[in-house]
């Protein structure tokens, strides 16, 4: 099958949508697919042979935030362009509702689209305001995808329409095979995640490490991620401090290593999330999780059944359920065993069928991808002749 | 004469306006033939299937002769029964799929793995099938409802689609794939 992804942001700044796209396309590639990934770059990034430049991305202010996004006329003639010269059987559109690549591949194509929806931001005004055109290129998609029941719901909410959900892939094997290190081992709490975002929720944990040092003082929180690592530990009494070690940023290896060694991975994420994919990372190493009780995060763990959850942003909640499962290796073992039975279904070998089977869905007896000419009006009124 | 020339360009506009809609609206009809064409497909893939497992003797003569019952009417029912046979179609494969040992002893037999996985990868795609040939209704339906649309009757005579509703819940021992 000739597949084209469409990622929607910059590919080489890291992100979750980016490593799903990354990992999706080598799993087809791998499974004998053509595969041609169109995403925004900087020319002179270097790109994986799978990968097509859309050109360089625009920071632009949108949505409270700055947002790198792709639009304008180079990007659309680039991406008449890929589409004219892919000769797609079925394009996969990630991020069809934000204003960059994916609109405007909805935009310019026709033909069976599938488009997956990751995110679930709060319905912006520019999306009330656009409403009626994003509507007329959203109806081209043949089939959409949520990432969680979460984000379906919040698709439903704000656009209307149905989706199937379909979980983001993890390579389970990868993170289960890693080999542990002994530097990381031994009454440690593991946290990734960017230290001065304050949605990560490291500062909830740093109001809980007093009280788990104060019952268990053998203990040691590993951080893995970028940010200030004094502003991080600035609210800590001073001789707690030399209980958190900073690992900064660290490579796929490097952190399959590290939620293997670590006895407890605590993620108190307070909002933001919706999917949750370093949950199922964590529980393919075999570490237990503790968990804020997001929605995303309680459906990813089946409820609390294979990783325990915490009262969102109570730091005490999060001491306490530490100071239990740090004591009680039992328990801790349950949660491993749990955890690797649960995250079978988040394995790319039944994410990747799935996602095929929904390709194959809509393929079936449809005409190939092609860009949509906007012969419509001029055909209708019979001014053009083959 | 310049009022004149106003009022042309916008009827003119209207026009094209009226035109470019009337052209999302064909766009959505094909859709929904599209993905209707693709459930239809599916659901035919999963009453054969069901049959062929019924007729196989794997299962018990009981489990058969309900199977079998269930496979027969779900292909053979007309447009307006359709909905009905298929969700009886779906419970009776949720009775007799409902413990993993059975869905075990498929697979043991000769021919039975192909069987199991066909069963396993039709009860998963009817409803994905369902749900976008509905969401395309959906969409159909929310552009079809438009005062533009009515007043110009830009639909024509295309008849108002309707949406599939049905019970497509899939039998617990096909549906959790750990470990698949």
């Amino acid at each position: 099958m000739r597949i084209g992804i469409v990622c929607p942001y910059s590919w080489d700044v890291p992100g979750g949508v980016q490593f799903h796209i990354r990992d999706l396309a080598e799993h087809l590639i791998r499974l004998g697919h053509e595969v041609s990934v169109l995403a925004p770059a900087d020319d002179d990034t270097p790109l994986p042979p799978y990968v097509v430049s859309a050109g360089r991305a625009v920071p632009v202010p949108y949505n409270g935030s700055v947002a790198r996004l792709n639009f304008g006329f180079l990007s659309a003639a680039r991406v008449r362009r890929w589409l004219h010269d892919g000769t797609f059987d079925v394009i996969h559109i990630h991020e069809p509702a934000s204003p960059s690549l994916g609109l405007l591949t909805c935009w310019a194509a026709q033909g069976p689209i599938v488009a997956t929806f990751h995110t679930s931001n709060p319905r912006s005004r520019a999306m009330v305001a656009a409403y009626s055109i994003l509507q007329a290129a959203l109806e081209k998609i043949s089939a959409r995808i949520a990432v969680s029941e979460y984000a379906r719901r919040t698709l439903v909410e704000h656009l209307g329409g149905d989706a199937v959900v379909i979980p983001n892939g993890v390579d389970v094997d990868f993170f289960a095979g890693a080999r542990p290190r002994a530097e990381w081992q031994g009454e440690t709490i593991g946290f990734m995640g960017r230290i001065d975002e304050p949605r990560k929720g490291l500062p909830v944990l740093m109001g809980a490490l007093p009280k788990i040092l104060a019952e268990r003082p053998g203990t040691r929180l590993l951080v893995a991620g970028r940010g200030d690592e004094e502003e991080a530990v600035a609210s800590l009494p001073k001789e707690m401090r030399s209980r958190v070690e900073f690992l900064g940023m660290i490579s796929d290896e490097d952190k399959a290593r590290f939620l293997r060694s670590v006895d407890l991975y605590v993620a108190p994420n307070t909002g933001g999330e919706s999917f949750g994919i370093i949950l199922v990372e964590a529980m393919s190493a075999g570490a237990p999780v503790l968990a804020s009780d997001l929605d995303a995060f309680a459906q990813v763990l089946d409820q609390g059944a294979a990783g325990e959850l915490f009262a969102n942003e109570d730091a005490d909640a999060l001491a306490a359920a530490a100071v239990r499962l740090l004591g009680d290796p039992k328990r801790r073992e349950e949660l491993r065993t749990r955890g690797s039975a649960h995250v079978r279904r988040f394995d790319w070998s039944t994410v990747g069928a799935d996602i095929l089977s929904v390709y194959e869905t809509v393929t079936d007896g449809a005409a190939a991808v092609a860009a949509d000419e906007r012969s419509g009006l001029r055909a209708r009124l019979g001014l053009i002749r083959d | 004469m310049a009022t004149l020339i106003w009022i042309l360009v916008g009827l003119v506009v209207i026009g094209l306006y009226l035109s470019w809609t009337a052209g999302r609206l064909d766009r959505l009809h094909a859709r929904i033939d599209a993905t209707r064409a693709a459930l239809d497909a599916q659901l035919l893939r999963r009453a054969s299937v069901a049959q062929e497992l019924a007729t196989s003797g794997v299962l018990d003569p009981a489990a058969s002769i309900v199977l079998y019952e269930a496979a027969h009417a779900a292909r053979q029912a007309d447009e307006e029964q359709r909905e009905v046979a298929e969700s009886e179609l779906s419970q009776a494969l949720r009775a007799v799929f409902a413990e993993a040992q059975q869905v075990e002893a498929v697979r043991e037999a000769p021919g039975g793995e192909d069987a199991a996985r066909e069963l396993a990868q039709a009860v998963r795609r009817v409803p994905m099938a369902r749900r976008f040939h509905n969401d395309a209704v959906r969409a159909a339906r929310a552009l079809r409802r438009h005062r533009k649309v009515r007043w110009f009757r830009l639909a024509g005579h295309a008849p108002f689609p309707m949406a599939f509703e049905m019970d497509d819940e899939p039998p617990a021992a096909l549906a959790d794939r750990a470990g698949t």
